[in-house]
């Protein structure tokens, strides 16, 4: 018998990257509740600061860019066990490793949809809580830049972490152990760029070095995590 | 290496190993278009193993997998390309309604949809619940979401787990029908079940054949009924 008629054309990348993008955006819309968590999290850190340290503008305006990333970073890492935890639980992340596609671009997906339902609300959310923390004027353009490409960053960062962790019960902690030290650049860069604007210095520096953090993390990120399914789903 | 042109996916001398525990060894066999492969063998004899292990997605092993005459590797994807594979988990997320499901798979697989995405819901029996979400599906029916996939995808290997779990009696008979059509049109089923199949020309494989014999001593020493 011949089985010429089997031989199926090659799949698309692009058209695999963009039905994983909707499906996880998708059901990122059908969990509000999961989906605002970060943001209300965001929200109220920054609110109870002044209230609990001290309502003066001018010491929340020296406090404000530190204080706005670190909740920033934060809520990012709260974010991040949930990435690859269902699919994992459910099988379709079984279903994901034996698709025809690279797992590369994959990932990618997963986590670009996981940016633009935590990180760019993030961002967006930002200049209003900077407001709350009287952050001075020339803070507001380098904060929402510095966090736009951070949290680019932190997302694909966390996701080699959220991949390596996900075949645990309770690898919350684990996680937070994993990928703090490789956040801690980030904050360093970004809360320092915010405030040397204040200052009135050039931050071209430091949005380089972010810069380069996120592109080295966008080719190297998504292979780690894919190499990390892999082992989880082997066990 | 054996190249037998004919053959879709051919296992050489494979052996699993898992947790110091060897689950079976020298198995070695050739798929051929139209065959219906039957795994045999009692819990944790490593059914399901060495489904995965025909997937790609377990490679704790050791012994040759030939996808087509050549191995496995050389072209994954190609490979995954023409691969269907059912595990015990449906893989269907719960939040999406069927539709949204089978989109979904669709587009992992670029799409070469043989049938309407309604038209295979409906050949499941799920005509009307399309647009409901699937946490308000049953077991049953949250099967037959995944099982839609059977009529949607043309690839000959299909490799399932246990694929009439909780499957009601005309679902298991439908379903034999269409393996019985997927194998006539050259296509190639490997599967386990505990069911009895109401199938002509299913070729079996016993894993207990394939336990090294110390597993098979101790059972007996130990009183262990196989």
């Amino acid at each position: 018998m011949s089985n010429t008629k089997f031989y199926l054309p090659a799949p698309s990348a692009a058209a695999g990257f963009v039905a994983m993008l909707k499906r996880d955006l998708l059901l990122s819309y059908r969990h509000k509740g999961e989906l605002a968590n970060p943001l209300i999290f965001f929200l109220m850190v920054v609110t109870m600061v002044p209230l609990g340290i001290s309502p003066d503008p001018q010491f929340l305006a020296s406090l404000a860019p530190g204080m706005i990333w670190v909740v920033a970073l934060l809520a990012s890492l709260l974010s991040m066990d949930v990435l690859f935890r269902s699919d994992f639980d459910d099988g379709s992340l079984e279903q994901l490793l034996i698709s025809p596609q690279p797992l590369y671009f994959m990932v990618l997906a997963k986590v670009l949809a996981h940016w633009m339902v935590t990180g760019l609300p993030l961002t967006l959310a930002a200049p209003l809580l900077g407001v709350m923390l009287a952050l001075p004027e020339g803070g507001y353009m380098p904060l929402c830049l510095t966090l736009l490409i951070g949290t680019a960053s932190l997302s694909l960062i966390g996701a080699v972490g959220a991949a390596l962790t996900v075949a645990l019960r309770k690898g919350g902690l684990l996680l937070s152990l994993i990928i703090m030290p490789l956040y801690i650049p980030i904050l360093i860069f970004g809360a320092s760029a915010v405030s040397n604007a204040i200052d009135g210095f050039a931050i071209m520096g430091q949005l380089a070095v972010l810069g380069a953090f996120a592109a080295v993390a966008i080719v190297l990120a998504p292979i780690a995590a894919a190499g990390a399914l892999r082992v989880a789903i082997n066990g | 290496m054996i190249a037998l042109t004919d053959s879709l996916l051919d296992v050489i001398d494979l052996s699993c190993k898992r947790d110091q525990r060897s689950l079976f060894e020298g198995l070695t066999h050739t798929f051929c278009p139209g065959d219906i492969v039957q795994i045999e063998g009692p819990n944790g004899s490593g059914k399901t193993s060495l489904l995965r292990i025909l997937t790609g997605v377990c490679s704790d092993y050791q012994g040759d997998i030939l996808w087509r005459g050549q191995s496995f590797f050389t072209d994954r994807l190609d490979y995954l390309n023409h691969l269907l594979y059912l595990g015990h988990l449906p893989g269907v997320k719960k939040s999406l309604t069927p539709r949204e499901n089978l989109h979904w798979c669709s587009g992992m697989n670029s799409g070469h949809l043989q049938i309407p995405i309604l038209d295979a819901l409906e050949e499941v029996g799920l005509a009307g619940f399309e647009d409901t979400p699937c946490h308000h599906l049953s077991a049953g029916q949250l099967r037959r979401v995944a099982l839609a996939r059977l009529y949607l995808t043309p690839t000959p290997v299909w490799i399932l787990d246990e694929p009439f779990t909780a499957i009601d009696k005309s679902g298991v008979g439908k379903l034999e029908t269409l393996l019985c059509e997927h194998a006539a049109g050259g296509g190639c089923v490997i599967m386990t079940t505990h069911q009895e199949l109401a199938l002509e020309g299913v070729d079996k494989i016993n894993l207990r054949d394939y336990q090294p014999k110390l597993v098979q001593w101790q059972q007996e020493e130990w009183g262990i009924d196989v």
